[in-house]
């Protein structure tokens, strides 16, 4: 299934992000620690990828500085001719605004904003959304638009949470634990929107994950440890989000 | 160290500045109660040790002339217990650099005397010297006001001649604390009247009245009933011309400072209490935020076995070391605030010593109104943590539950999201926003009532000098004077125009009820004094019959149409019967008008006049007041322009002082209430913010959406905090109103515009302090934390 020879991504021409020796370190009081090393790693444009790797492995410090919600300490990021690695607080923030769909654990919509309000609010300062009740159809949650938060079920939270992010067209789609929080069939339909979004809209989408079933459904399975690249496969076939077991 | 007193400690230190804000506001309150209420009691001591040390008169009597025999037969009113005559005068002085003719009151003093009435505090130089004729002690205000110095000299016109004083002393008087003339004049012009004492030899002499006295002053055994002495005296001295006898609260200085002191009282409760209010407030809305954060903590130290009461008293504890802090810096501030105060008090008032030392009773009860604020604000959150079962604090708090309300069922598209949170926000939490606009309300408060304040002593300055009194110089002459003298008067340089007036001492009484005033009679179509109403409007005066200040009517329970007595002291001493015609509501004094015809013909005499009302070319002042200060007939002249500018000045010097510190205060208050209801807000939807954050949204976007609830809320309780000023200040003219003085209730647009301003500024400075926080707000780690 991994085949470890076929690392790199496919086609050159399509490479979005390039990250070339990143390091991380976290000074906390007097401990240092290490949170990536040396991290060398290319990504395509509509890219199904998986970072698979146990806690403190430094995945979320990928994705956090892929993302632009952090700075690698040495080495370069660059998407497209962002360079991420030299930007300031408001080039970071433009560059999130503009490329980037975040999707987390615990969903983080806004509890006093409903379903729809919540993607609207994203829509408002996006250069070329699409309507926020398309993206909420995209997700299947044509019917709960104008229900809170508090009233959602834990899926449905979290297909709003990813309408919110694809609405405004990004060219990368974040997702850390997307599914942690979530039961198995819930989990299930919130990973088949995300591969309908990949393919539909031809988003770069990055999972962060325990779960080592979804890497099945990847392109490439990105593996760390100890905030290095242990591994990266390809997978032959990518599995559908209905196929997985856990 | 216990382990929860230093986990007490590092939560202080951890919410600093929340901590700070509460602490400020709760050093205000102190500050301010410490300030006033000390101030309010050093005044009636220094008042009450100053007339008990200087054997301040209980009762006066001033007459026309009686014999010395007459002080004799008062001395045996049961009842009194020492009485002494003298001789007193008002006389036109020539003080060097002073263009205008000044009053001076001659009084006599027995230098052989050491026991006696009314003693002198000497501040400078020494006692005049028995036969000395021409030694004076001057008053200190006087004094000061004119750069006189013992050494100086002065002229007087005594008994229409000129005679040189010379200044031996300073010194001080209980009777003249406040060094107003009286009759009439009710602002202190310390410039142009002052009192000078003299050896009785020297005086009587100097005013032919050696055997005879013109005025007597008695003190009382302790048990006497006043009004007894008072109708006694007034049997005896009534046929030596007496305007009656009367008892402290109508000696014009005492009344003053007594009317004063108790106004000090009001603002000592009022202020204080604000601030103590917003206190415990801000303490509930903080601590409340504090235990629903650490239900975690507490559900910990519960199971480890510690008891609710424990854990009870550890927030208790907390709450008492923020406002602990805040006491020791109110009185600090309040002890410092204290002194300035003091020395403002000092300039009014002449006390031999004005001591502004709090008692430790005051530094007592400040303490326990403040324990009892900070209790009373904790007690809902620590009610809350000590209920707290150890398994449910374990679990996260409840998320938050929005549903569709109010703000649903309006028709919100047109809105931006970032509003629609703001709006729901303070819908889910409608006490708290309530709380926080009641905070800045009060803030917005103080600062209309105190600008209301001095919007309203300028009115009543307007009404009074601008529209009731419209001459350039009063004329007084020293006695009634035909009504010839307007012609001359009319024809000295620079008098444009001229107003006779007529003004006697009376008594009106009405039933049993019965008050002294002076009777001023007038022209009925006089240009130059109109009585005027609190709103401005001129009531003409009427052809037959009084007409009273309200205050007066009110006092005698008159109603228009009532019959009044009005009994003349002077003179013939005629009784009539009088309609009261009218009552005009005017802001100063107990007046009573009659058109100058009538008052005439109640006195039994033809057109006789005290005095004219002068309106005068400005540019040959100087040479009137030349001319002036050499007729003997003119006892003295008022003028107008300088009594302005001698009150406005003191004015803007208390205003200087007072509007300062009650800005700093408000300010506090204001940003204390908006800091900390925004820093609540940032540590509730830190969450939320990062999720922003990430999702692109800039630093200023996310503290727009942050203070945006405050903001709201700030302007929602702007026109509440204007409504309550002027509801405020409505209640203080009403609190503060005497018989002298009512305040008319007045705010002026700048005024609203002055609290907006700095509601404004507290709005704006929270803004940047929190601000800071935002650009420290780790998006990270705040996501990265589980519900």
């Amino acid at each position: 299934m991994a085949d470890a020879t076929t690392s790199s991504v496919q086609d050159e021409s399509n490479v979005v992000f390039h990250v070339h020796s990143v390091s991380k370190t976290y000074q906390t009081g007097d401990v240092k620690v290490e949170a990536l090393r040396s991290v060398q790693l290319d990504l395509a444009a509509g890219e199904f990828v998986v970072f698979l790797g146990p806690s403190g492995s430094g995945k979320s410090t990928l994705l956090n500085i892929l993302g632009g919600l952090d700075t690698p300490t040495s080495g370069d990021v660059r998407f497209r001719d962002h360079w991420l690695s030299q930007a300031d607080d408001a080039g970071l923030t433009r560059f999130r605004r503009e490329h980037v769909g975040f999707v987390f654990q615990f969903y983080n919509l806004i509890p006093s904003l409903t379903a729809l309000e919540n993607v609207a609010l994203v829509t408002e300062i996006a250069e070329r959304p699409m309507n926020p009740r398309e993206a909420l159809r995209l997700v299947g949650l044509n019917e709960r638009l104008n229900h809170f938060p508090s009233q959602l079920s834990g899926g449905e939270q979290q297909r709003v949470a990813i309408a919110r992010a694809i609405a405004k067209n990004p060219d990368i789609l974040l997702c850390d634990e997307p599914t942690g929080a979530l039961d198995f069939p819930t989990a299930k339909l919130v990973l088949d929107v995300l591969a309908h979004i990949n393919q539909e809209l031809h988003t770069l989408v990055a999972v962060i994950t325990h779960n080592t079933a979804i890497a099945d459904m990847a392109d490439r399975v990105i593996r760390l440890r100890s905030g290095e690249i242990v591994q990266i496969a390809r997978n032959a076939r990518r599995a559908r989000p209905e196929e997985l077991v856990w | 160290m216990a382990m929860l007193h230093r986990k007490l400690l590092r939560d202080v230190f951890h919410m600093s500045g929340q901590a700070v804000s509460i602490a400020l506001v709760i050093a205000c309150g102190v500050a301010s109660f410490v300030a006033m209420r000390a101030m309010y009691r050093s005044l009636l001591r220094s008042q009450a040790d100053y007339y008990a040390q200087y054997r301040f008169a209980d009762v006066f009597a001033e007459l026309k002339r009686a014999p010395l025999a007459v002080a004799s037969r008062i001395r045996e009113i049961p009842g009194i217990a020492q009485a002494e005559q003298r001789v007193q005068m008002d006389v036109t002085l020539d003080v060097p650099g002073l263009d205008e003719p000044a009053v001076g009151r001659l009084i006599s003093i027995d230098p052989r005397q050491t026991r006696g009435l009314n003693a002198l505090f000497l501040r400078q130089g020494r006692y005049t010297l028995a036969g000395a004729d021409n030694e004076v002690i001057a008053s200190e205000a006087f004094a000061r006001a004119n750069q006189l110095q013992p050494g100086s000299r002065l002229n007087a016109v005594i008994r229409g001649r000129w005679q040189q004083l010379t200044i031996v002393g300073i010194a001080l008087s209980p009777e003249y604390i406040y060094e107003i003339r009286g009759g009439g004049s009710l602002f202190p012009d310390n410039k142009r009247f002052g009192v000078l004492w003299m050896s009785i030899d020297a005086l009587e002499a100097a005013l032919d009245m050696q055997g005879a006295f013109n005025s007597i002053t008695v003190s009382l055994q302790p048990h006497a009933v006043q009004a007894d002495v008072l109708a006694q005296m007034d049997r005896v001295l009534d046929r030596y011309g007496s305007l009656g006898a009367y008892g402290r609260e109508d000696q014009i200085s005492h009344r003053f400072i007594s009317d004063e002191i108790s106004q000090n009282r009001v603002s000592a409760n009022i202020i204080p209490a604000i601030f103590l209010a917003v206190a415990a407030l801000l303490v509930h809305l903080s601590f409340s935020r504090l235990v629903n954060m650490q239900r975690a903590e507490i559900a910990v130290i519960k199971a480890f076995g510690y008891s609710n009461w424990q854990v009870g008293l550890h927030y208790v504890q907390f709450s008492l070391l923020v406002a602990f802090a805040g006491y020791l810096l109110g009185c600090a501030v309040g002890w410092a605030f204290g002194i300035r105060l003091a020395s403002i008090y000092a300039e009014f008032y002449r006390f031999p010593i004005l001591v502004y030392r709090p008692e430790p009773g005051i530094f007592l009860w400040a303490g326990l109104i403040t324990a009892a604020t900070a209790i009373a604000g904790a007690a809902g959150a620590v009610r809350r943590a000590a209920a707290l079962p150890p398994a449910e604090a374990m679990r996260p708090e409840r998320p938050t539950q929005f549903r569709p309300r109010l703000v649903d069922r309006m028709n919100l598209r047109w809105i931006s999201p970032a509003l629609r949170m703001t709006l729901r926000n303070i819908e889910r939490r409608p006490w708290r926003a309530i709380a926080s606009a009641f905070a800045i309300c009060c803030a917005v408060m103080i600062v209309v009532v105190e600008f209301g304040l001095f919007d309203a002593l300028d009115r009543m300055m307007q009404l009074q000098f601008r529209d009731a009194q419209r001459e350039d110089i009063a004329v007084t002459l020293n006695e009634p004077h035909s009504a010839r003298v307007r012609f001359e008067v009319a024809g000295m340089t620079g008098v444009i125009r001229s107003e006779p007036f007529r003004a006697v001492p009376v008594r009106i009484r009405y039933g049993h009820r019965w008050k002294r005033t002076t009777l001023l009679g007038l022209e009925r179509d006089s240009q130059m004094r109109r009585p005027i109403d609190q709103y401005g409007r001129s009531a003409a005066i009427p052809a037959s019959g009084l007409m009273v200040s309200t205050a007066l009517a009110q006092a005698l329970h008159a109603a228009p149409g009532a019959t009044l007595t009005v009994e003349v002291l002077e003179d013939r001493r005629t009784v009539q019967d009088v309609q009261l015609a009218g009552t005009v509501d005017e802001l100063l004094g107990t007046s009573a008008y009659m058109d100058l015809y009538a008052l005439n013909r109640i006195l039994q005499e033809d057109h006789s006049i005290s005095g004219a009302l002068l309106q005068v070319d400005a540019g040959r002042r100087q040479s009137l007041y030349r001319e002036l200060k050499t007729l003997p007939a003119v006892a003295s002249v008022s003028v107008k322009e300088t009594v302005i500018r001698s009150f406005q000045d003191t004015i803007n010097r208390s205003m200087a002082i007072s509007l300062g510190t009650l800005m700093v205060f408000a300010s506090v208050i204001a940003v204390g209430m908006i800091y900390n209801g925004a820093r609540i807000a940032l540590s509730e939807r830190a969450r939320e913010l990062a999720t922003l954050r990430v999702l692109g949204f800039t630093r200023q976007e996310i503290t727009f959406i942050l203070l945006a609830e405050q903001a709201f809320i700030t302007m929602l309780a702007l026109p509440f905090g204007f409504i309550a000023g002027y509801a405020l200040c409505a209640e203080l003219a009403v609190l503060l109103r005497t018989e002298l003085y009512r305040m008319p209730v007045i705010v002026q647009p700048a005024s609203y515009a002055w609290a907006f301003l700095i509601v404004l500024g507290a709005a704006v400075a929270s803004g940047l302090l929190i601000r800071r926080r935002i650009t420290k707000l780790e998006i990270v780690t705040v996501l990265k934390a589980g519900e």
